[in-house]
């Protein structure tokens, strides 16, 4: 039985990789911040000028999609990948293996705080001003983070025994790129499609932004515990995966 | 106390079988299996053993005899098929340095990730790192990333936290024999002392008098199964036997 500290484990593993990630690079942290500012500048070009959108604020707008999809993409996508990568430490040292998924899952919320800095810089500076419903961001970002955990801990159990799992992933990322409301608004989605967004985590975590941020409002009860269902089921489903093949990664490592 | 007479280790009629052919790891290999079963190979076959409190054994045999994958059965990196495992205490493992280690990181940075995979807590890892960078007699360069260390230095290093991360049961594979002579003979005083203070001890090595200055007792292993075991030099003789009247 590994009885260590995993508080500090996990401390030094997400530093291991922030450091090493910074560590080479001139402009450091700048870069977590330059992906989602070109996005944004792209599609604010995009829908202003070429199919001008009557959404007002629009960098705004785009930004409350790009952080949360981008954080969702690449840490599901680096996460799935993680225990191969770690294969040393999975098959070398004794530490329980979940702890793998979840640092992996840190490190990026590392770079998500950076960027939700400069969401609510780009809220301020546009004038929306604070309200007390920003009190419900840290709710709704801890359920995002739940769902990929979840979703993480499931895929990366599953690259070890196929290996195409990473594929897999990379394509449904595409996908969802059109799937969750970045560029365009819920409103404009027919009601019989709303599900699909209210019942998508990272969907629904964009609506909820945007009314926090932007309307000044508490997100509706509804979306929040479809919000919240879906999370904790995948995170369950997830942990339960993760459980059920960790008995045998290092045979398959 | 009784703890002289309790079982730290105990394997029960343990087979563990790797399957052959792996390395495909795409879905048409995995749809493949489970169409036609591959072939499978023990590492271990029906293996009984108990090692107790304080006792220090040595994993003498062949490559392949199944050595490593009974180190790694004790440390639960990987489970057996059939039979059971017991272990009570807290397991370290120096099983292949540097297993968690990063290039681009210093020497100080690889040192606590080290001491914290090996169980250490923040408070602990803090007192030890001294006493740590001097048994590894790594210096100043502590201080600077891994990749300009040599590759002795290295394992210096991985070794110091290892021995260093107060386990109840200390297993060792194959890596007594790092660094240069002075570092070797300080690996070996602690290891005495390791041996002294109470600890169990699983060592395997290819060298018969290394191991019978720091173990009492002996496994052989053949072929994933148990051929002798007892005190150490009449193992080590049986085993050496065997060996010249092979060759």
């Amino acid at each position: 039985m590994w009885t260590g500290d995993y508080s500090f484990v996990l401390q030094n593993l997400v530093l291991k990789d922030f450091k090493i990630r910074y560590r080479n690079m001139s402009l450091g942290v700048f870069w977590s911040l330059l992906n989602p500012l070109i996005m944004m500048s792209v599609l604010t070009f995009i829908f202003t000028r070429i199919f001008p959108s009557k959404q007002p604020a629009f960098p705004v707008f785009v930004l409350c999609g790009l952080i949360p999809f981008n954080f969702f993409t690449l840490a599901w996508a680096s996460g799935t990948n993680c225990l191969v990568e770690n294969a040393t430490l999975v098959k070398r040292v004794a530490i329980p293996r979940v702890i793998v998924p979840i640092s992996s899952v840190l490190s990026q919320c590392t770079h998500l705080l950076i960027q939700i800095a400069a969401l609510l810089a780009f809220t301020v500076g546009f004038g929306f001003g604070v309200n007390r419903y920003w009190a419900l961001l840290p709710v709704v970002w801890f359920f995002e983070i739940v769902f990929v955990l979840g979703l993480v801990m499931g895929c990366a159990a599953l690259d070890v025994y196929v290996r195409d799992m990473r594929y897999v992933v990379d394509s449904a990322n595409v996908v969802l790129f059109w799937l969750v409301p970045i560029f365009y608004s819920f409103e404009i989605i027919p009601e019989r499609y709303h599900f699909i967004y209210q019942y998508n985590p990272v969907a629904a975590l964009v609506l909820a932004l945007r009314k926090i941020l932007m309307e000044a409002a508490t997100p509706p009860f509804s979306l929040m515990w479809k919000l919240a269902l879906s999370s904790l089921l995948v995170f369950a489903a997830g942990w339960y995966i993760f459980r059920r093949l960790e008995r045998r990664f290092f045979e398959h490592l | 106390m009784t703890a002289s007479t309790t079982n730290r280790i105990v394997f029960e009629k343990v087979s563990k079988a790797y399957s052959l052919g792996g390395g495909r790891k795409l879905l048409r290999g995995h749809v493949g299996d489970w169409l036609k079963p591959r072939q499978s190979f023990f590492a271990l076959r029906d293996v009984s053993l108990q090692v107790r409190d304080g006792e220090s054994v040595a994993l003498i045999g062949p490559n392949g005899a199944g050595k490593s994958t009974l180190l790694n059965l004790t440390t639960r990196l990987c489970y057996p098929d059939q039979g059971s495992v017991t272990v009570k205490g807290r397991v370290s493992a120096v099983l292949e340095l540097g297993g968690g280690f990063h290039s681009d990181l210093t020497g100080e940075e690889n040192l606590r990730l080290a001491a914290s995979l090996q169980g250490l807590t923040r408070k602990r890892a803090g007192e030890l790192r001294d006493v740590i960078v001097e048994f590894s007699g790594i210096g100043d360069f502590i201080r600077e990333p891994i990749r300009t260390y040599s590759s002795g230095m290295v394992l210096r290093l991985a070794f110091s936290v290892a021995v260093h991360a107060d386990p109840e049961i200390l297993l060792i594979d194959e890596v007594i024999a790092v660094g240069d002579q002075a570092f070797q003979s300080r690996c070996f005083e602690r290891m005495q002392e390791l041996r002294r203070s109470g600890k169990t001890m699983l060592c395997v090595s290819h060298s018969p008098d290394l191991l019978a200055k720091m173990c009492d007792r002996a496994v052989w292993l053949d072929h994933g199964q148990v051929i002798a075991d007892g005190k150490i030099s009449e193992v080590v003789d049986a085993y050496q036997g065997k060996t010249i009247t092979r060759g």
